[in-house]
């Protein structure tokens, strides 16, 4: 599996072979809040970088998801839908929000690794 | 214009709350575990809740007070007995509502609990209303902090002995150190608890103690899900200078006896919708499956025609679904009547449903 990359939408996003896996950061799960709501894309869509991809609602308010990276929509994950509580507990991991089947590659150049992400996340909070 | 800060601040950034702007105040909107767990919190133990950004004006006078008050409140005053409290508004000339308060009537008059955002005005108004014959006074000194659910009686009387005779819309005043504090038994959440008129000085102390004693500081938005839960209204959301209390499906605070000769402020307007019904009202929503209906959500009927708006909508942590609040016209109404949310350009179905979303818990008749 690739390096994990970031997006200034706090998305992150990994890649295996053509296939590019996506969620929100923690950061952005602690800006939001307790989320009790998400709506992914639907399966066999296509959809383009930095176009929306889904929406997630805390008790305060929705937020839009942002696909990093363009493709077909080939798997999403069901259970956060069914229990938007997981997105809290593991968002960088078991609680990832859809997978892409990308067309450009070079679309991850742009993104930023961990380090530049960590360190625009401090500054954006603040 | 700088933003106001309440006594408790420096509390509230020592128990690591995020801060957001209410009515020109930095208030907590949660603290670090988050609106779920302090709406839960609250509902099964006992929250404290910061209010001091509320207004509490004292008005002194007798009886010649009480009549001029009985020409702006829809109240039957003269028959409040003392230390009894009254939720109202103040309205104007066509019932529109400036802001809903809580009426006591204390010794030396009354004591009104305002909203933040519409105290300045409300104190304008009524400066006008009155005259300079009654003293009024908005009361800066004093901190309000309301403390709310099951647990909140056994550990307020622990620290203010007695508190636990109140009955729901009573109040007193007690002895604090060697401060008089005024508790009322009520809050907005829907669950049994109090509200305590403490000077400044005091307020700090009092919570830590409240905090020592099992009690948890609870932001705004926990306030809000869990007045939302109760199905009470929000000013600035349910209520506004374009609603009435008819139309916010509020009849029950109108005094009965005030009802045949009306004489005061929006009386008529009153008297006809009472009479008529109004042509929009506030109701309970439930959205099914797990989607959010916001504020400004238009609802539509099965034909396509917009039929109201959401109020209030949000997540409520104990009802463990979508709950809102709107107004639609009174045709659509009736608990159970099918309704139509849009949300992000779709089209979704929700019921007209019955109010509270959470049964309600108040104690009356401890004595």
């Amino acid at each position: 599996m690739s390096e994990v990359k970031f997006s200034k939408e706090h998305e992150w996003i990994t890649l295996e072979g053509d296939v590019a896996t996506i969620g929100i950061t923690k950061h952005a799960t602690e800006m939001l809040g307790d989320i009790v709501f998400a709506e992914l894309p639907e399966k066999g869509s296509n959809v383009e970088k930095d176009g929306t991809a889904g929406v997630v609602e805390s008790t305060k308010a929705a937020s839009d998801v942002y696909t990093p990276v363009s493709g077909e929509v080939v798997d999403i994950n069901q259970a956060i839908v069914d229990d938007p509580s997981k997105i809290n507990e593991d968002p960088e991991g078991s609680a990832w929000f859809f997978k892409l089947k990308m067309k450009d590659q070079s679309e991850m150049d742009s993104l930023m690794n961990k380090e530049e992400y960590d360190k625009f996340a401090k500054e954006s909070a603040s | 214009m700088e933003i106001k800060k309440t006594t408790l601040n420096k509390l509230h950034q020592s128990n690591n709350a995020k801060f957001v702007e209410f009515a020109g105040y930095e208030m907590p909107i949660q603290y670090s575990k988050g609106i779920i767990e302090e709406h839960k919190f609250t509902r099964s133990h006992s929250g404290i809740f910061d209010v001091s950004h509320m207004g509490q004006l004292f008005i002194y006078g007798d009886e010649s007070l009480t009549e001029e008050l009985e020409k702006i409140f829809p109240l039957d005053l003269k028959n409040l007995k003392l230390n009894c409290s009254k939720y109202s508004f103040l309205m104007n000339e066509d019932a529109g509502i400036y802001d809903d308060l809580i009426i006591t009537k204390i010794e030396e008059g009354y004591l009104i609990i305002l909203n933040a955002a519409c105290k300045d005005k409300d104190f304008e108004i009524l400066s006008n209303l009155l005259g300079s014959k009654f003293k009024m006074n908005l009361d800066n000194n004093r901190s309000l902090i309301a403390i709310q659910g099951p647990k909140s009686v056994e550990i307020l009387n622990s620290i203010i002995n007695g508190v636990d005779q109140l009955n729901f819309m009573t109040g007193n005043w007690f002895d604090s150190g060697n401060q008089k504090s005024f508790v009322t038994r009520s809050g907005y959440t829907g669950e049994d608890g109090f509200e305590i008129s403490i000077s400044n000085d005091k307020a700090e102390k009092f919570v830590e103690n409240l905090i020592e004693k099992g009690a948890q500081l609870i932001g705004l938005g926990a306030r809000d899900t869990l007045r939302l839960e109760a199905g009470l209204c929000l000013y600035g959301h349910e209520l506004d200078i374009n609603k009435t209390p008819v139309e916010a499906n509020l009849r029950w605070a109108i005094s009965k006896s005030r009802l045949s000769n009306g004489g005061f402020i929006g009386s008529k307007k009153i008297m006809n919708q009472m009479q008529d019904g109004a042509s929009q009202i506030r109701v309970g929503i439930k959205p099914e499956g797990r989607l959010i209906a916001r504020e400004k959500t238009k609802i539509f009927d099965d034909t396509d025609t917009q039929i109201g708006e959401i109020t209030s909508g949000t997540f409520g942590p104990s009802v463990n679904g979508p709950i809102a609040m709107g107004y639609v016209n009174k045709e659509f109404s009736k608990v159970d009547t099918k309704i139509l949310l849009e949300v992000r350009g779709k089209k979704h179905p929700a019921n007209v449903c019955a109010l509270p979303f959470y049964k309600k818990n108040y104690v009356k008749g401890v004595n």
